[in-house]
């Protein structure tokens, strides 16, 4: 059974708008996608959809199996076992996606108490455990607010807090464009290794071709809510078929062209 | 020289040292790059070169001299800026022709049918169509917005213009074409421009000149060519490696 698989996904909003449409794509367990969009290209729609997570008003059509649950249509309780233990999500901005009025070492244990059913002292080993694996200072961290920290330490604390629960897809949505460029390649090797070392899927999501390529070999382009171009990141750098990819590649390319040679 | 940091130290009420002996300067048809990451001091050097705040140590010159009450007219309509978010810099009450007229009017420069011909002269030349004055700024997307604060910046012929990250919100196309037209810009009227960014590739496309930050402090400054290949300090080295890059094909 593939971990997720979406069929003919359509999202769209009440009146009617399509924001995604007809979107098929499979990942299988250890495996990594990424998906490449600028703003407006349903990337990020699209990861909510997966997880279930659509606001209200936006209505989701076709198919997308979890671990071989439909997540369309289905009902909330069929959904909570889903999150964490098959899916997590890592988001853009960590100040908004960590709760300010709770301690980080509260936020970690949570999931991992939930999912793997510690308490007590084993409890704190394995917060203190999941804060080292994201190489935080496990001392501070643990007692630190969010607005006490860093950005990069609030991503690193939410990736803590997404993996807690171990799930086998990790679904990063822009998991880096809030941060600074020397704290953004510590987080994509952070990223790269834990996913590794867990043999997770990854789905990651990112407007930034030169990111996803150093997180994915095969990815994914969106433009208006449809999959543009599929197949491995050279060819489409190299060889890109669809006139919006080619586009888009020859601004990246031009841009990176501005910082010269390596 | 139009604007000149000399020996700048910035300090908070709370007793944090924003800035620490900066000095940076501008000259006439200058395009200078001011890098560096979160915490470097790059938002109080705006603050400070736009006239926002005062130093706490050393001198903002204007044209040579301090900006004194009586020079601040005279400093507003020489150095303009632009922001990052051309989401919250646009009223959007008012129509486009409104909105990029309006330092002439805060400024006395033209009013009546002088700024109406200034206005469309600096809209045509940032790109936007007649029919756009008339409009308002949720009618546009952002890289057009973009190019609106780009017209009501210099609808007074500026001779320095500040902008600080004006191409991070945008996508990587429209991003290449505000840099574009910044620097068209600059070639055809001699606008100075200050371009204060975290993203070295922009500064890289638009800049003559890099000034490198981090901490409050000038780590290494000279030309962005130089800069980018040969960094002096262990900062710049590092800042420069982690730009992600594509692969080569």
């Amino acid at each position: 059974m593939t971990l997720l698989s979406v069929t003919s996904l359509g999202v769209q909003t009440a009146a009617g708008r399509p924001l995604v449409s007809d979107l098929s794509f499979e990942l299988a367990a250890g495996a990594r996608l990424g998906l490449i969009g600028e703003s407006g290209s349903g990337k990020s729609v699209t990861s909510l959809a997966v997880t279930g997570l659509l606001g209200a008003g936006l209505v989701a059509t076709g198919s997308v199996h979890l671990d071989g649950v439909e997540v369309v249509g289905a009902a909330e309780r069929a959904l909570v076992p889903l999150r964490g233990r098959v899916a997590s999500v890592v988001f853009q901005e960590p100040l908004t996606a960590l709760d300010p009025l709770m301690r980080i070492g509260r936020q970690l244990a949570e999931p991992i108490a939930r999912h793997r059913g510690l308490r007590g002292a084993a409890l704190r080993a394995a917060v203190a455990e999941a804060l080292d694996e994201v190489s935080l200072d496990e001392k501070r961290i643990a007692r630190a607010y969010p607005h006490e920290i860093s950005g990069g330490q609030r991503q690193r604390a939410a990736i803590a807090i997404a993996l807690g629960s171990r799930p086998r897809l990790l679904i990063a949505d822009e998991p880096t464009t809030a941060l600074d460029v020397t704290v953004q390649a510590q987080i994509l090797r952070l990223l790269d290794d834990l996913v590794d070392a867990r043999g997770m899927a990854l789905l990651f999501i990112s407007h930034d071709l030169a990111v996803v390529s150093a997180m994915t070999r095969e990815v994914l382009v969106m433009s208006s809510g449809v999959a543009v171009e599929r197949g491995s990141i050279e060819r489409v750098l190299s060889a890109p078929a669809d006139p919006y990819t080619a586009q888009l590649v020859r601004s990246a390319r031009a841009l990176d062209g501005m910082l010269g040679e390596r | 020289m139009i604007l000149e940091l000399q020996n700048v130290s910035y300090r908070y009420r709370t007793g944090t040292l924003a800035l620490d002996d900066v000095s940076i300067a501008v000259r006439d048809g200058q395009s200078v790059g001011l890098v560096g990451e979160s915490g470097s001091g790059k938002s109080t050097i705006v603050r400070l070169m736009l006239a926002l705040a005062k130093p706490t140590a050393g001198a903002v010159l204007f044209e040579g001299e301090p900006i004194v009450p009586t020079r601040l007219r005279r400093f507003r309509a020489a150095v303009q800026t632009v922001f990052q978010d051309p989401y919250s810099s646009l009223d959007p009450r008012q129509n486009i022709e409104s909105i990029v007229a309006e330092p002439l009017r805060s400024l006395g420069i033209a009013r009546g049918a002088d700024a109406r011909t200034l206005v469309a002269e600096s809209l045509a030349a940032v790109g936007l169509p007649a029919d756009a004055l008339t409009r308002f700024p949720h009618e546009f997307s952002g890289g057009q917005r973009q190019r609106i604060a780009i017209a009501r910046a210099t609808v007074c012929r500026p001779k320095l213009l500040v902008a600080d990250e004006p191409v991070s919100a945008l996508d990587v196309t429209t991003r290449i074409q505000v840099i574009d037209l910044l620097a068209e810009l600059r070639a055809s009227t001699g606008l100075a421009i200050l371009m204060v960014s975290h993203d070295l590739s922009a500064v890289a496309a638009l800049c003559d000149k890099t000034v490198v930050l981090n901490a409050g402090r000038v780590v290494e400054s000279g030309s962005t060519a130089g800069i980018l290949a040969t960094p002096r300090e262990d900062y710049t080295r590092r800042l420069v490696s982690a730009v992600p890059r594509l692969p080569a094909t």
